[in-house]
């Protein structure tokens, strides 16, 4: 696994719920790239266009809340979505990026965030640089059991090599 | 150990478990949907050939039921070839409904169970005193291969409803308000214990409502300790028998003194902007919805039908009634409350999600208003990005829909 990770902020506010990730109108498919289409688009219509590969989402609370569509992370992370860093994650949301392997990030930093600053993830070091606003966070610490997961590259090739 | 964790502890073969641990646990029921299943499902077949527990899973077909198009019409036909290869349960029009009314109504959930389901309110067996929550399809595949789940043990957090209830207060504005009060992440990761002498005289329709809306509030589930209530409500249905666990203490508890509390709205677009419906009488509506995983039993019709009774909906309003299930509906046939809203100027929609989530069968225009019993007011929830949603009781949906403004129902 890669240690770091460095991206330009795409950020948003609290309770960024599920069904502005990838409204109900297109779950119909679970095809990620269809989905990442249209992904955030009741929120910026424009958001499949602007992101770039890497960008890293910066929130506010609760980011992920409502509907337990695993659709919601798969559209995040095939836009391109290097990382979500958020100062809270609704929990159900939280599992899913762990299950299916999209980089998440417990930390308070989108007050000082702008859109587009370049954002260093330092995981071996638990920090995050926004190096345009000269700070410095702490990244809340993983659960060991969570790592666990994460290090079998999901649950599923969790379950599986760890035999049934 | 609490209630939830002497059930955890029970699932997971420990003997004993404490919050913020995680754990392994065997679950009783599986649920999916027609949207979080064909996921799982493929998931699953990447990785596994049979279940591991087929008698534990369950499939029920409710969002985009009856087929809206095409591409859900495969995704049903998919889940049901499945279901039939691999012997699991599943429902669809015409033996079912909507998954949080039909389960416990056919006796799948039982108190002390473990659930999980790929919907975000499955929380609401917790009505019945099951650890009941939401994950996502990934989730289920595993539990579909492995036969148990990951969890980590909840902290509860207890809420303690006293007072005398005043009229047309009903168990969805005492959820609203405390959703109102802690705020929409104010329960995240924990489980929300109601009690009190409020709780105790509430419906079983009332508490699975308190319960479905745990998660609005962030809350991993929403519990009732079984009592005399529950017994009853389980007493006569199929399924295995019902598993007791003592209750301990809550790490916090917040209590209320709901006497003075007036019929609720939330307003756009959380579900925590809660006021009274009776300061809300500029706002009209163009569309009333009643039903949903949150009011789609028979009493919440019986609300409804009280209120339309004799009466007519506003002019040039459309109000959708969605009974829950084969069995809510015929029982509102039964009791008249279909003829009384028919007679309204009502719709009768099959059991299914349909409008609440942007589905089906209700969505809204551009700038239009609804007034729902449903659970979420997001942006674009129910239609168009510049629609609103305004969530109530079915007294006070019904009440504003005979009106055509938000109103209270004392104000009828």
């Amino acid at each position: 696994m890669k240690n770091i990770i460095r991206g330009n902020a795409y950020v948003v506010g609290d309770s960024v719920d599920t069904d502005v990730i990838i409204p109900a109108r297109f779950l119909t498919s679970d095809n990620a790239d269809e989905l990442a289409a249209h992904c955030m688009e009741d929120l910026d219509k424009d958001f499949s266009k602007k992101v770039k590969k890497g960008d890293i989402i910066v929130a506010g609370d609760n980011f992920g809340c409502g509907s337990s569509r695993e659709h919601a992370p798969i559209a995040i992370k095939a836009s391109g979505i290097s990382a979500v860093i958020a100062k809270s994650f609704a929990r159900i949301f939280l599992r899913n990026c762990i299950n299916i392997g999209l980089m998440v990030f417990v930390c308070d930093m989108k007050k000082d965030a702008r859109a587009g600053d370049e954002i260093t993830i330092d995981m071996r070091k638990g920090e995050i640089i926004n190096a345009r606003a000269k700070k410095i966070y702490k990244v809340k610490p993983v659960p060991e059991f969570i790592k666990k997961i994460v290090s079998f590259g999901g649950l599923l090739n969790y379950a599986v090599q760890r035999g049934r | 150990m609490n209630y939830v964790e002497n059930i955890l502890s029970h699932a997971s073969g420990r003997k004993s478990v404490s919050a913020g641990e995680y754990i392994e646990a065997r679950c009783d029921t599986v649920l999916m949907n027609d949207v979080t299943g064909p996921l799982a499902v493929k998931e699953f077949l990447k990785r596994g050939k049979k279940i591991k527990n087929p008698g534990s899973v369950v499939i029920v077909c409710d969002h985009f039921t009856p087929n809206k198009d095409i591409k859900s019409a495969e995704n049903v036909k998919f889940l049901r070839d499945f279901a039939r290869k691999q012997k699991i349960r599943f429902f669809e029009i015409g033996n079912g409904g909507v998954e949080h009314v039909i389960l416990p109504e056919k006796g799948i959930v039982k108190p002390g169970d473990v659930v999980i389901g790929a919907d975000s309110h499955t929380c609401t067996y917790g009505a019945l005193g099951a650890f009941s929550t939401g994950v996502g399809s990934t989730d289920v595949a595993f539990a579909m291969l492995m036969g148990k789940i990951w969890f980590m043990v909840p902290e509860v957090m207890e809420f303690v409803y006293s007072g005398k209830k005043g009229k047309f207060i009903t168990g969805k504005d005492l959820i609203l308000l405390t959703i109102g009060k802690i705020g929409v992440n104010g329960a995240n990761y924990k489980a929300m214990k109601f009690a009190g002498t409020v709780i105790s005289a509430l419906s079983m329709d009332e508490r699975f409502t308190m319960c479905n809306m745990a998660i609005e509030a962030g809350g991993k589930a929403g519990f009732v300790v079984p009592d005399k209530k529950t017994a009853d409500y389980v007493k006569g249905r199929p399924g295995r028998k019902a598993r007791n666990f003592a209750d301990g203490p809550s790490a916090q508890t917040f209590k209320m003194d709901i006497s003075a509390v007036k019929p609720l709205v939330a307003s756009p677009h959380l579900p925590d902007k809660v006021g009274p419906a009776a300061r809300l009488n500029k706002v009209k509506i163009d569309q009333a919805v009643i039903g949903s995983c949150t009011n789609g039993r028979i009493s919440d019709f019986a609300q409804a039908a009280k209120i339309m009774k004799g009466r007519k909906i506003s002019a040039g309003l459309r109000c959708i009634i969605l009974p829950g299930s084969q069995e809510v509906y015929a029982e509102a046939m039964k009791k008249g409350y279909i003829e009384t809203f028919l007679k309204a100027g009502c719709v009768i929609a099959p059991p299914t999600c349909g409008p609440c989530l942007g589905g089906h069968m209700g969505i809204l225009a551009g700038g239009e208003t609804a007034i729902s019993t449903t659970n979420r007011n997001f942006v674009g929830r129910m239609g168009a990005v510049s629609s609103r949603v305004y969530l109530a009781s079915p007294y006070t949906a019904a009440a504003s829909a005979v009106r055509g403004r938000i109103i209270s129902p004392e104000q009828l």
